[in-house]
């Protein structure tokens, strides 16, 4: 028994739950709900999350996969800084196979630039201090979640007086993107599965225009299933009796104001960008974060010249449709064929957080079929 | 059309895709290639399959069987790069050993003679190079077998990673049994032969990168004489592969595939340790996928499961055997797993290295 663990994964409790969710559902009604997050699609396809579910209950996978919204030609500039003499690119594992206009950073690694996987921006800070005549650069992304340790990291760097290290800054934040999804005009959706990790941080007050403004409940999850099956609960419970709040699921995790520790890190090191693209959504308003002028010194985008060529995602793809939730992954015209986790065309196919990354790899299947095989 | 028949419209188009002639699209070699997921098979296939295609090789067995004067004999050999050569639980030498015998013990065969390879690296310590040999030395006597030929060459430093070891080895097969990853057929019953994921997460640990620590060994062991006994006790075992590199997941991928049928396990069925499931969790990664190399696969006609776990249980290298999942026809070559949730998804083959996921 690994505790913490399999006490969220009880399949007799999911059960329960289940039943209960099918006694929420309303007789001839649809339900399209939203997951944001990248990890609780990962987590939904992992352990089968939907075999519980109503036929009468959908879920939508949103565009929460941190690696999925990168443009390709923020990909590029980073290739671009990998190759520069005397660099050693840094990256989270899920970076290393997303495409940019010429291969992915697996790729120009095999062709010789010094590209190395690391698991916090603190290892990329420690590659610095061991290599001084290398210019070491960290190629940060992810949404609130992972904005304070990259912050956390360049304050470290700043008190350690260490002057060859910097980061390529693509970190987003949620609350944009989610706008822009309920301003899609090809959408319709009765609910939200918030996000729990970020949600960590930014604390769940700025989900409440979805509510007040939007008419949709929120409720932020946790990661294991039984978190993500009860959440559905939940806003089966809001929709059946006809409110929309937001609302906590994760309360062992999740502080209801956040993070405040981990908020004041971010803006001291960061501040919003005017704009910056989103794969698949487009250029977004005030929904990326970028270095502070005093913290200039560690930010690559000023210490190289970037080529900062805006490349248009591949014309066969669909990723946009995907990330928003009008598109099942399968029903993308490449899905599978020339877009598979192995050649990647479009990012949500590259993370194991990737809506179709997630679908071909665990979910490749339709459930009658199964249940025939599964059966004992 | 409805939804459901499109779907499945679109998964046969996949499926089509999927069976289509292996090609390399990448025009340099990426560790991805050398991971054991579908890179490597396509590397595989597409190159050197392409190259010297012969009927003895196209099974793409973990070892050659083929007859000599009237003897059938086992052929197989295997080439050894870990970091960290010395490990908790083994080294590389040991490994070296292990792994050949197993290869050659996988076809039922009698592993007899081992050559050794050994690239060396300019100024890698002689006392570690003793150290290692030793540990072979003890390996072979440990599973009958005698290391009779070898080679040696030394590269300039940086050109290896301290010491690479190739071995090759030759066993005797006295059965007559017909074993292959294409001999599967619905209703057989699957079988691990211990706790799986051991030797993996204790490399993954050992490299010292992740600042975890826990109580745990390689798995490394000769399998031979386990697998003797289970084939003396169970004459209906259709194929056994050993489950290194791409884990137990890869395995029922190729058993699935060579049989066109449907593998189905049982997530629950599975032994895996505490102390790998916790570090799979903290990593992000499936315990399905990570290597072993004392640890084996078996599919077995149903009418000699139950023989074939008792054999496995009562030999202190299999004692923690369990029967994992069973061959079904429908849907043909898929791997499903019955979650511990309660849910269903597919197990596939990987991609690359299991990259650990970032939040």
């Amino acid at each position: 028994m690994v505790r913490f663990v399999d006490e969220f994964r009880d399949a007799d409790k999911a059960q329960a739950l289940a039943a209960r969710i099918a006694e929420r559902c309303e007789p001839g009604r649809e339900y399209k709900l939203m997951e944001v997050c990248g990890g609780h699609t990962h987590t939904i396809y992992k352990h089968g999350l939907e075999d519980y579910l109503p036929e009468t209950v959908t879920l939508v996978h949103g565009p929460g996969c941190p690696v999925c919204v990168i443009p390709m030609g923020r990909v590029d500039d980073a290739m671009h800084i990998a190759a520069q003499p005397d660099v050693i690119m840094t990256s989270f594992g899920d970076m290393m196979r997303v495409p940019g206009s010429h291969g992915s950073f697996l790729d120009s690694k095999a062709a010789g630039t010094d590209i190395r996987m690391v698991y916090s921006p603190l290892d990329a800070l420690k590659i610095a201090k061991q290599n001084p005549e290398k210019r070491v650069v960290f190629m940060a992304i992810g949404f609130e979640t992972t904005a304070p340790s990259t912050a956390m990291t360049v304050l470290r760097a700043a008190a350690d007086g260490i002057d060859n290290f910097s980061i390529f800054c693509n970190h987003v934040t949620i609350i944009p993107a989610i706008k822009a999804i309920l301003d899609s005009p090809d959408l319709r959706l009765d609910g939200f599965i918030g996000p729990g990790h970020v949600s960590t941080v930014i604390g769940c007050r700025p989900y409440e225009f979805i509510a007040r403004g939007y008419g949709k409940p929120l409720v932020v999850a946790g990661f294991e299933p039984l978190d993500i099956l009860q959440s559905i609960y939940m806003i089966m419970g809001q929709l059946a009796e006809g409110r929309c709040e937001v609302d906590n699921q994760y309360t062992r995790v999740v502080p209801w104001d956040g993070n405040l520790k981990a908020l004041q890190v971010i803006n001291e090191v960061m501040e919003l960008r005017p704009y910056f693209e989103w794969r698949g959504l487009g250029f977004i308003s005030h929904s990326a974060l970028r270095v502070r002028d005093a913290y200039a010194r560690f930010d690559a985008e000023r210490l190289f010249d970037l080529p900062g060529v805006r490349v248009a995602d591949p014309k066969a793809c669909q990723c946009g449709e995907v990330l928003k939730g009008v598109l099942k992954p399968w029903e993308c015209k490449v899905f599978g064929t020339a877009c598979t986790p192995e050649t990647p065309i479009g990012t949500c196919m590259v993370s194991p957080e990737g809506a179709c990354a997630a679908y071909y790899n665990f979910g490749r299947f339709t459930r009658t079929r199964v249940m025939e095989a599964t059966r004992t | 059309m409805s939804t459901v028949d499109r779907e499945q419209q679109v998964l046969e188009r996949i499926d089509r895709a999927r069976r289509a002639r292996a090609r390399v699209k990448d025009e340099r070699i990426t560790l991805a290639h050398g991971a054991g997921g579908k890179a490597t098979h396509s590397l595989i296939e597409a190159v050197f399959l392409e190259a010297f295609r012969n009927p003895i090789l196209e099974p793409l067995e973990d070892q050659a069987v083929f007859s000599v004067g009237g003897a059938r004999l086992a052929f197989t050999t295997d080439s050894y790069v870990v970091r960290p050569l010395f490990f908790p639980g083994g080294d590389i030498g040991e490994l070296a050993v292990n792994g050949t015998v197993n290869d050659l013990a996988m076809s039922g065969a009698q592993p007899l003679y081992l050559s050794v390879g050994v690239i060396l690296e300019e100024g890698f310590p002689v006392a570690d190079l003793a150290r290692v040999t030793d540990s072979m030395a003890r390996a072979a006597q440990a599973a009958g077998v005698q290391v009779v030929t070898g080679d040696t060459k030394v590269v300039e430093r940086g050109k290896a990673d301290g010491c690479y070891l190739n071995t090759t080895g030759v066993g005797v097969i006295t059965h007559d049994l017909r074993l292959g990853a294409g001999e599967a057929r619905p209703g057989d019953v699957v079988l691990v032969s211990g706790p799986i994921g051991d030797h993996g997460v204790t490399i993954m640990l050992a490299r010292g990168e992740l600042d975890i620590e826990a109580d745990l060994g390689s798995d490394t062991a000769p399998l031979a004489d386990l697998v003797q006994r289970m084939l003396a006790a169970a004459p209906g075992v259709r194929c056994m592969r050993d489950a290194t590199r791409g884990g137990v997941a890869t395995i029922l991928n190729e058993i699935a595939r060579a049989s066109e049928a449907a593998v189905v396990i049982d997530e629950r069925a599975i032994p895996v340790r505490t102390e790998v499931r916790g570090a799979s969790e903290i990593l992000g990664i499936d315990p399905l996928y990570v290597a072993c190399e004392g640890r084996f696969v078996a599919v077995v006609d149903p009418a000699n499961a139950d023989a074939a776990l008792d054999a496995l249980r009562a030999h202190p290298l299999g004692a923690g055997a369990a029967v994992i999942g069973q061959v079904k026809a429908d849907p043909p070559t898929l791997v499903l797993l019955k979650t511990e949730f309660g849910g269903t998804r597919i197990v596939d083959v990987l991609i690359g290295d299991p990259l650990p996921r970032i939040c």
